[in-house]
């Protein structure tokens, strides 16, 4: 091929140099060689079309990783990128404008080209350069991304576990709720075995209790098989004591005694088998104030097998699992055990409580009854009882042959005798019951003892056994007492001891008893105020009792005496009744003795109120019959605006002895009203507070106290607001009308000894 | 044998109780009795005149008050009530003192009629009570004449 341009004759001219080379890359040497060989066009051809596509493929190349870099977000080298873009730019670039060579071309295209290579050059060699830099750097990226994924997929592993974990928990919690929502003890432990089994997908699970000896353990509870009753293995095992020994779950051999539950059919891997205690809380473990101490504790045994044949082991968390279910069924168990006690103590209670009531109701019907009897017996007995007395003593006034005169001594002691029985028991029957009350009145004390010696006299005389009398000097005259009471207890002690006295002589003391005296030590008197505590001692010098029969002498219907001193009569009865009356006075009653023949003292303390009134005792008391006025000239002022009811209060209080005044409204009352009027009885029977001021008005009338006249009024009200209104206008008492005339005497008197009264309603 | 004198004694005391039984009166009467005495003789009769003098005011006044027919006072007639009722609860007169409970109830509540009613059952009762008494003190001075004692009569 000829070709004619300028660099043509340059090709041809190297050509010429170097002959019989044909490099295939110099393509810029233009082939103007005449076409020797025909394959030459052909190669020519070749490596036109692959310039071509190697330009195509690198002009594209970049185009992709531009596309794809832009796609992806991260990529730390863009620069990398960008010079590696640039470098195959510029090789496609070469090799595109290599195209061009293979014809002559001009000098521009080969400026170009030069330009171009050139600049590959330096870009691919500034590549190379970062290249070295930058491959180490991506290498490790990968080796990073590694290490990412082992880390993850380790990760996931764990929390594949965690997962695990968390699942037993729950199942555990679940459990324990189970187990505790109920207080049942069979419910208790089946829940626990079935639920056990199914979270930890055992073959079986067993429950073995310790018998009542403690001596076996019972086989109580399997999950899956019926088990034989009775199935028991002694308690000493060496295993067995290893698993009690510790709190932990301990693995044991599938071959011992306790685990080997089902007869081994063929199966050569026993799954593996954990066991572990169960602490029996009792009842009497839990001291108060105080944990149980587990050293002296019951426990029971839970066997746990994992399936056969199935290469699981037990893990750390199933362990742990196992452990703290235990504990959870220990305390679940307690609390039923602490249930079922306190529902056999309120069943017991409840029980007791019935008979008690049923006792109680008994008891009262028989005091009922007995009361009702006593009453009838009281009245229906004493009649025929007094006509007889009666009739006998008429008799031994009569004349009588000295026979008959002996035989109505005899009937007249017989029957004094009954009754002084029965007034005996009647009085200690209703003593008993605490329906006795004391009759307190004034008296005085020094004639009491008297007349009690004047009685026993006559019988001391026939004994020949002197009696004396001291009263101290400080004893108070005039006292506040149950006189009737007190003298039965001081002739039933003088009595008695008359009675049991052959010789010596007896003598009775009375005095004022003080806290340093020796008493019993269960009692100290303490002298108050308006009371004091007199002590009487009465000693003989006769049988003596003996120091161990002390104790019963105060019992009804004790007798101590031999048959022969019995015949002195009595029921036994007078010291029980002396104690009970003197018990009631708040006092104390005992008795002495230094042994048998050596006689013996009593002493007695009684509770007796001093009274103030000593002229008092001179005067007999009369009850309700109509008194000559203590009242007498007693001025009064009545005030009252309806004439009858007047007339009626003032014709009350004439008759009580009193100077009456009358008024009829209240201007009239505060015209007559002085400081010679004691008391100022005004109606407030009309609605309205007018009738009120009027007291305020005399207040304020009167200025000193003791001047001002006491202030009643009369109503015909009877509820609590009249009362208090009358309280906060200053009036000093109230009284309901009508007035009774023992009611307005009271009242009067009642008012001048207190100057204030607010009952009488 | 019973003599005059113990006959109209137990005359007497029959009659004493009947009038107790049949309501008229009560233990104030009683209490009233009580101060009889030497200083003052006739202190039953005193009263008990007194009373009815009263009686006669008072209703006197409450048909005054409820003649006016459209302009009844009721205040006025209650407290005339109210006196009436003080008066003869003084003096024990049972059945006047309830009929008086009755009355006031009415009186507050503005029951013309049964003011009315009430009215004059009072009168009926008091002008009744007043016959027996007469006939009792008049029996008390046939004793009395007759040379007799007044028997105490427990009721």
């Amino acid at each position: 091929m000829k070709h004619n341009h300028p660099l043509a004759k340059e090709g041809r001219e190297r050509e010429r140099e170097s002959r019989g080379k044909i490099p295939i890359h110099m393509m810029e040497v233009c082939n103007c060689i005449e076409p020797q060989w025909p394959a030459d066009e052909l190669l020519m051809k070749y490596q036109y079309i692959s310039d071509f596509f190697i330009a195509v493929a690198y002009f594209s190349i970049p185009l992709e990783l531009i596309y794809f870099v832009k796609k992806s977000a991260v990529f730390p080298y863009r620069w990398v990128l960008v010079q590696f873009g640039a470098f195959i730019v510029l090789c496609g670039a070469t090799h595109l404008i290599n195209l061009w060579t293979f014809t002559t071309h001009s000098r521009t295209v080969a400026l170009v080209m030069t330009t171009a290579k050139v600049l590959t050059a330096v870009v691919s060699c500034a590549t190379a350069l970062m290249l070295v830099h930058i491959i180490p750097d991506l290498l490790s990226v990968k080796t990073r991304e590694l290490f990412l994924k082992n880390k993850a997929a380790e990760l996931d592993r764990e929390m594949g576990l965690i997962r695990t974990q968390e699942e037993t928990g729950r199942h555990v919690r679940m459990l324990t709720h189970e187990i505790r929502s109920t207080l049942d003890r069979h419910t208790i432990l089946k829940t626990t075995l079935v639920e056990l089994g199914r979270t930890l997908a055992l073959e079986e699970c067993a429950l073995w209790m310790p018998t009542r000896t403690g001596l076996e353990l019972q086989l109580s509870y399997t999950l899956r098989q019926q088990h034989p009753v009775n199935y028991t293995v002694p308690i000493q095992l060496p295993v067995i004591n290893q698993v009690f020994g510790t709190s932990r779950a301990v693995k044991i051999s599938p071959n011992s005694p306790v685990a080997r539950l089902r007869p081994v059919s063929g199966k050569y891997l026993l799954g593996e088998v954990v066991a572990v205690r169960v602490p029996l809380l009792h009842l009497s473990n839990f001291q108060i104030n105080d944990w149980p101490e587990l050293s002296t504790k019951r426990y029971a045994l839970m066997v746990l097998m994992l399936p056969s044949d199935s290469a699981r082991q037990w893990h750390v968390h199933e362990l742990e699992l196992v452990e703290v279910v235990a504990d959870q069924v220990a305390v679940a168990l307690s609390h039923a055990a602490i249930l079922e006690e306190s529902m056999r103590a309120r069943d017991l209670l409840m029980e007791q409580n019935v008979a008690l009531d049923l006792a109680r109701r008994e008891a009262e019907t028989a005091i009922r009854a007995r009361n009702d009897f006593l009453a009838v017996m009281n009245h229906e007995m004493r009649t025929p009882m007094h006509a007889i007395i009666a009739l006998s003593s008429l008799l031994q006034e009569t004349e009588l042959t000295p026979e008959q005169r002996l035989m109505v001594e005899t009937v007249l002691k017989s029957s004094s005798l009954l009754a002084t029985l029965m007034n005996d028991v009647l009085d200690l029957s209703r003593l008993e019951d605490g329906s006795l009350q004391l009759e307190l009145g004034t008296f005085n004390l020094h004639t009491l003892f008297r007349e009690v010696l004047n009685l026993i006299k006559p019988i001391a005389v026939v004994k020949k056994l002197p009696i004396t009398l001291n009263l101290a000097p400080d004893l108070p005259e005039f006292v506040v007492g149950d006189e009737k009471r007190l003298m039965q207890i001081i002739l039933n002690i003088v009595g008695n001891a008359v009675k049991f006295s052959k010789q010596g002589s007896i003598s009775v003391t009375a005095l004022v008893t003080k806290s340093d005296n020796r008493a019993p030590p269960d009692f100290f008197v303490v002298p108050t105020g308006s009371h004091f505590y007199l002590r009487v001692k009465v000693k003989d010098l006769g049988a003596g009792i003996n120091p161990q029969d002390i104790p019963k002498l105060f019992t009804k219907f004790a007798q101590t005496q031999s048959l022969a001193t019995r015949s002195s009569g009595g029921s036994g009865l007078g010291l029980a009744i002396s104690k009970r009356f003197v018990n009631l006075m708040e006092g104390n009653i005992w008795i002495e003795s230094d042994g048998v023949g050596k006689g013996c003292t009593a002493i007695f303390d009684v509770k007796l109120g001093i009274s103030n009134e000593s002229k008092q005792s001179g005067i007999p008391k009369v009850p309700v019959n109509p008194q000559p006025g203590n009242f007498a000239g007693l001025k009064v002022l009545v005030m009252d605006e309806n004439g009858v009811s007047r007339m009626v209060t003032k014709g009350l209080l004439v008759h009580l002895g009193c100077e009456v005044t009358t008024v009829s409204s209240n201007e009239e009352c505060l015209r007559v009203v002085s400081h010679e009027h004691k008391v100022v009885f005004m109606d407030v029977c009309m609605p309205g507070v007018e009738n009120y001021q009027i007291a305020l008005r005399i207040h304020e009338k009167f200025t000193k106290r003791h001047q001002r006249p006491l202030l009643v009024a009369l109503t015909g009200n009877t509820d609590k607001s009249t009362k208090e209104k009358c309280m906060s206008f200053g009036l000093d008492g109230v009284l309901l009308k009508p007035v009774s005339l023992d009611n307005m005497r009271n009242v009067l008197s009642d008012l001048l000894e207190h100057r204030v009264l607010y009952e009488a309603m | 044998m019973d003599t005059l004198v113990a006959q109209l004694q137990r005359q007497f005391r029959d009659y004493t109780i009947s009038l107790y039984h049949q309501g008229f009166l009560d233990d104030q009467f009683t209490e009233l009795k009580k101060l009889q005495d030497e200083c003052s003789p006739d202190f039953v009769a005193e009263v008990v005149s007194l009373f009815f003098e009263d009686c006669e005011k008072l209703i006197g006044n409450m048909a005054r008050a409820l003649d006016q027919t459209g302009n009844v006072d009721f205040n006025l007639v209650g407290s005339s009530v109210h006196q009436l009722k003080g008066s003869s609860s003084s003096v024990g007169a049972k059945r006047v003192k309830g009929l008086c409970v009755t009355f006031k109830e009415c009186c507050d509540s503005q029951n013309f009629e049964g003011c009315v009613r009430c009215l004059q059952q009072v009168d009926i009762e008091y002008k009744s009570l007043k016959a027996k008494l007469q006939d009792l003190f008049s029996l008390e001075q046939q004793i009395v004449q007759a040379g007799g004692r007044i028997p105490q009569v427990d009721i």
